[in-house]
């Protein structure tokens, strides 16, 4: 792929009109963070602002956070309870679909001011989303021409999402790692099951995940969804040690003091110590030993990515397996043991293709073709995720 | 007010501080009770009482297994830390324990001179008497962006 991909603000803004703001579904929240009806909580979608609500009846819904008057924001608290929702510039009112329910004085007092009869303001009225939750997870899309949401994920991916979201989940905290780059670069990081034990010397050098243990990818056939897993096998082998590969464990054993911080309990029973999922355009599911999190793609210009994490553990969690949940937020985020490099590789990317936008990157490991396999030593996924992008960009 | 007690935390706290900023990590976990605790985290993960860490190590051989990590399996581009530490309470809850709240500010400064405010915040500390050490410190970072990766601690 050319790497103007990464840089040109004329591709930033057809994405958001094409991709984000096109026929793709959005990851929004967990069904976990509205609890109760009339709750919200407010984050993007691409550029735009959103609301995301569940209304007094218990529905879902999601609207852009945008006044039909003055475009000024409805909703500034990010998260909370409301009855309806006042634009606070000029008090107009909505409802938890997004309609506007009241404009403050529109007929006016006493026979004076107000709007004339004919005036429509309902046409500027923010946009509203179509809503779909599956298994606790809510995506909303603008467009009709989306395809339902199951169907948009598809039969090679939608088991390997149910496979985490078994029951009930209860939020454990959230935070933000903001990424110096654009963000196709995390979503490409993210497909590339070459890089995991290559970069995070973490991975391999305790011997958690090694391309010589079992485990495969999945490939949906737009290419646009990808999901890797790796079983959980003690790796004996030395083909890391013989290939002199840098992440090699060395002559010197490298051994955790604390080796409890990885102890994984086999709680979705099928013997996977890594699953990492990801929905076009920006959502990733990751299972790491019994760290749960979902992680949200926010581009916030052509260098640079809001990554939202939201980690979880199940309603029913007793407090051994909380514990190990916390301890496991080690391996995640900023300070993740196996996942901090990830934000400098990127950024690295970034800063290295600064001045040849018309060179390409090399995306030849597996061979050609964008398909399902038991090999992470491809780049099959990555190959998917240009795939999807250029159908939807038409390039 | 105990004086002499003020002034050995607020030295406790320097020496912290000096230490992380002067890439002297190896004597970082020496800071620590044996079962000392060590957590980052939000302000807005606090509010809203959720337990999430950025950063979490209960004892040593974890705080130690931290600093062998940088050193031996993280990749991350060179980068120093500058920590402020200011507005310090101390509080004796007794014989053998102290409590005390200081404000941070750190500043994170690459290789190339590039600076930026990377994280502000509270420490909420419990220091064991006679020696001073950490039996718990929890870094409550004001924001809840982090720019591209917290390697080194807080």
């Amino acid at each position: 792929m050319p790497y103007w991909v990464y840089q040109d603000a004329e591709v930033y803004s057809e994405e958001q009109r094409r991709i984000f703001h096109g026929p793709t579904w959005n990851y929004l929240c967990l069904e976990a963070e509205l609890p109760d009806n009339g709750s919200f909580l407010t984050t993007f979608v691409g550029d735009m602002p959103v609301v995301v609500t569940r209304d007094p009846k218990g529905a879902l819904h999601a609207f852009e956070n945008r006044c039909a008057h003055r475009g000024a924001l409805i909703c500034m608290q990010s998260r909370g309870r409301a009855e309806r929702f006042n634009c606070i510039y000029h008090n107009w009112t909505y409802d938890h679909a997004g309609n506007l329910t009241n404009v403050a004085f529109r007929k006016g007092i006493a026979g004076k001011g107000g709007m004339p009869a004919d005036a429509h303001p309902e046409s500027q009225a923010p946009k509203q989303f179509r809503v779909a939750s599956i298994h606790g997870l809510i995506f909303g899309t603008l467009s009709d021409e989306a395809p339902a949401l199951e169907d948009y994920i598809g039969p090679q991916i939608l088991p390997r999402l149910k496979r985490v979201m078994i029951k009930p989940v209860k939020v454990l905290g959230t935070y933000t790692q903001v990424l110096p780059n654009n963000w196709k670069l995390y979503m490409d990081n993210v497909k590339d099951t070459y890089h995991a034990s290559l970069l995070h010397l973490f991975f391999t050098k305790f011997r958690i995940n090694r391309l010589t243990q079992k485990g495969g990818v999945f490939v949906s056939d737009s290419g646009a969804h990808h999901c890797t897993y790796t079983e959980m096998v003690e790796d004996k082998g030395d083909a890391y040690e013989s290939g002199g590969m840098r992440t090699a464990g060395g002559h010197h054993d490298f051994r955790l003091e604390a080796p409890e911080l990885l102890e994984q309990v086999d709680e979705l029973g099928d013997n996977v110590s890594i699953q990492i999922l990801s929905l076009f355009p920006g959502f990733v599911l990751h299972q790491i030993r019994n760290s749960l999190a979902a992680r949200q793609v926010v581009p916030k210009g052509v260098d640079r990515t809001e990554l939202h994490w939201t980690l979880f553990g199940f309603a029913d969690d007793d407090e051994a397996m909380s514990r190990r949940r916390l301890l496991q937020a080690n391996l995640v985020g900023p300070a993740g043991y196996i996942s901090m490099e990830d934000g400098a590789a990127t950024g690295f990317v970034q800063r290295g293709v600064a001045a040849s936008p018309d060179r390409a990157s090399v995306i030849e490991m597996g061979g050609a073709t964008i398909g399902s396999g038991d090999s992470r030593i491809t780049e099959t996924a990555v190959r998917g995720l240009w795939k999807a992008w250029r159908s939807y960009m038409q390039v | 007010m105990d004086l002499e007690l003020q002034l050995a935390v607020e030295r406790l706290h320097a020496r912290y501080a000096h230490a992380l900023d002067s890439d002297q990590l190896e004597a970082w976990p020496d800071f620590f009770a044996d079962k000392g605790k060590y957590r980052i985290t939000t302000a807005e993960n606090e509010a809203r009482g959720l337990p999430l860490p950025v950063m979490y190590a209960e004892g040593r051989a974890m705080l130690n297994d931290r600093i062998a990590s940088l050193r031996h399996a993280n990749i991350y581009e060179p980068q120093r830390y500058r920590h402020m530490v200011s507005a310090v309470l101390v509080e004796r809850e007794s014989d053998r324990l102290i409590k005390s709240t200081a404000n941070f500010l750190v500043v994170r400064i690459m290789d190339n001179g590039e600076s930026l405010l990377f994280a502000s915040g509270r420490y909420v500390d419990q220091i064991t008497l006679p020696e001073l050490k950490y039996a718990e410190r929890v870094v409550i970072c004001d924001s809840r962006r982090f720019d591209t990766l917290l390697a080194i601690p807080l």
